[in-house]
């Protein structure tokens, strides 16, 4: 006969154990970033590129008129900085969902599903670190940025911060959602192709709305259905310590939609996606 | 009742609650349970325990359905028929208390290989709500115990197969769970790195009362002692103590028993569905 030591089971978990588990996923998340120094260059190097060459190039192209939330004629440099710490949070929810992808299909995903917190809230803790590392992103290029003559009241730098949580956790969840249905690593190429381009490209981080309609009012229509236009102009408000109602409701809302169906993307008894052997999809 | 079960039930006072209950049950309880891919079934009315303080192997050739059972009591897939219990827990129910009580061992490597031993510990203490102080101190001690101990800052990357295996054991033995599944957890490794991590699951039977679910292709990591369940092509062709199976098939040893067996199936005309 062998000796077993039986202790008493618990039912439910302790408040205490649902902050230790998104502590640690947070702190995973991080040190893989610091690990990941090219990503953290790259992912800066991306939108000062946009802020130091293009944006130079089409200064005296692209006149500004004073449009909301901006009080002042304005440069076109200072138009495009809430669009590119948008792109940096578009950018890093897609390298988020890239990681994902990669996890699942290398295995360390089932170390995180098989945990007994709920499955919701793991991917909820994942979306939230995610954000966390977008958030030191953008402060980052922010204080680049200060340099170069972009600089919002120093309360935006505050306000901006809530605006840039729920955006994140906006992109964030759509990657996931993305990288749920993703079937191997390689289509993810696809994905800047069909969902980062597009995005960027049909929303107001480049240029106002009243431009485009004066162009195309079928591509102004786009536009505003755009949840990315929200998210710039969430955080182009938020900036400047105002609040845009409708982009937070349409960012809010979103947020919730992409997060419940990748939740229910994950979830395997009501998958969207259909999985196999070896935990790829079938 | 076994002489396990009728131990532990000596252990539990008789005010001790309605959660102890569930130590009396077997650690894993398999019913009826059936898996399709599609048109494809994988696994095709499966049913067996395995108790505490237990070491059941789980044999099959590859694609016999092994991963996809295991996949199943992991609940990374969803269960289409039938019902697995671990300790008495529903895991399609009460997922959060069964897989409290379990640890798994997956085929492919789940480590992260740029962190360190100790920090791929303590994200698997995290991901159990387990605090920091103590997952160091856990982390520590598993360490320790596997002989790893002066490796803790270095990363995975750096360790052996066989190095790799042992810390992934002692990771799902973190949160000290009741019930331990290993899918094919020697494949890739040399003949002492095998023995070695098999020698250390058994004590883990043996001194911790933990019940092992191992799976594998490799007869030779199967003892006299040892339940025997034979998967093949999605079915369960044979189930109990090994010479047992090994009797019942007409056999001298689990090779012969498993290949009569295995033969037997497909002659008698019942290939995958």
């Amino acid at each position: 006969m062998t000796s077993t030591t039986v202790t008493p089971e618990r039912s439910g978990f302790s408040l205490s154990e649902y902050i230790v588990c998104l502590n640690g996923i947070v702190w995973r998340e991080a040190l893989r970033f610091l690990h990941q120094r090219e990503r953290f260059v790259s992912a800066l190097v991306r939108p000062l590129v946009w802020l130091f060459i293009f944006a130079a190039g089409f200064r005296q192209v692209l006149g500004i008129s004073i449009i909301p939330p901006y009080e002042t004629y304005i440069l076109y440099e200072v138009y495009i900085a809430p669009g590119l710490m948008a792109m940096i949070q578009l950018f890093n929810g897609m390298q988020s969902s890239l990681s994902m992808v990669y996890d699942r299909e290398m295995g360390n995903m089932r170390t995180l599903l098989v945990s007994p917190l709920p499955r919701g809230y793991l991917l909820f803790c994942k979306l939230l670190a995610g954000t966390a590392v977008s958030l030191l992103q953008v402060y980052a290029f922010l204080v680049i940025a200060w340099f170069w003559d972009i600089a919002p009241p120093t309360i935006g730098y505050l306000t901006v911060l809530p605006a840039l949580v729920l955006s994140g956790l906006m992109l964030g969840a759509l990657g996931m959602l993305i990288s749920a249905s993703i079937k191997q690593l390689e289509n993810f190429a696809g994905v800047m192709n069909f969902v980062i381009f597009p995005m960027f490209f049909a929303s107001s981080a480049l240029y106002p709305l009243w431009r485009v309609q004066e162009g195309s009012p079928m591509l102004y229509y786009i536009c505003q259905c755009n949840p990315f236009t929200h998210a710039v102009e969430l955080i182009r408000f938020a900036l400047y310590g105002r609040m845009n109602w409708v982009s937070l409701a349409v960012v809010g809302g979103c947020t919730v939609v992409f997060m419940i169906g990748a939740i229910l993307a994950y979830d395997p008894s009501r998958g969207l996606v259909r999985r196999g052997p070896g935990g790829g999809e079938a | 009742m076994t002489a396990t079960d009728a131990h532990i039930a000596s252990q539990l006072s008789p005010d001790a609650g309605p959660g102890t209950a569930a130590a009396v049950q077997p650690a894993l309880s398999i019913g009826n349970v059936s898996h399709s891919y599609g048109p494809r079934r994988a696994l095709i009315d499966v049913s067996f325990t395995v108790q505490s303080a237990s070491f059941t192997a789980l044999l099959g050739l590859n694609g016999a359905g092994k991963s996809t059972l295991f996949s199943l009591v992991t609940r990374l897939f969803g269960i289409q028929n039938g019902q697995i219990k671990i300790f008495g827990h529903d895991v399609s129910r009460t997922p959060g208390e069964a897989l409290r009580l379990m640890g798994v061992v997956f085929q492919p490597r789940t480590l992260d290989l740029d962190l360190s031993l100790t920090q791929n510990l303590l994200y698997h203490a995290a991901l159990h709500g387990i605090s920091r102080r103590e997952a160091r101190l856990r982390s520590a001690e598993v360490l320790g115990r596997i002989g790893l101990a002066d490796r803790a800052a270095s990363k995975v990357r750096d360790l052996s197969g066989g190095q790799m295996r042992r810390l992934e054991i002692a990771r799902a033995l973190l949160h000290r769970p009741r019930l331990l599944l290993l899918d094919e957890a020697t494949v890739g490794l040399d003949v002492k790195a095998r023995a070695d991590i098999l020698d250390h699951v058994r004590q883990l039977v043996t001194e911790q009362g933990i019940g092992v679910l191992w799976a594998t292709h490799l007869f030779d990591e199967i003892m006299p002692n040892d339940d025997l369940v034979v998967l093949h092509q999605g079915r369960m062709l044979a189930h109990g103590p090994m010479s047992r199976v090994i009797a019942d098939a007409g056999a001298q040893d689990v090779n012969t028993a498993f290949m009569r067996l295995t033969g037997t199936a497909t002659l008698a005309g019942r290939p995958p569905s």
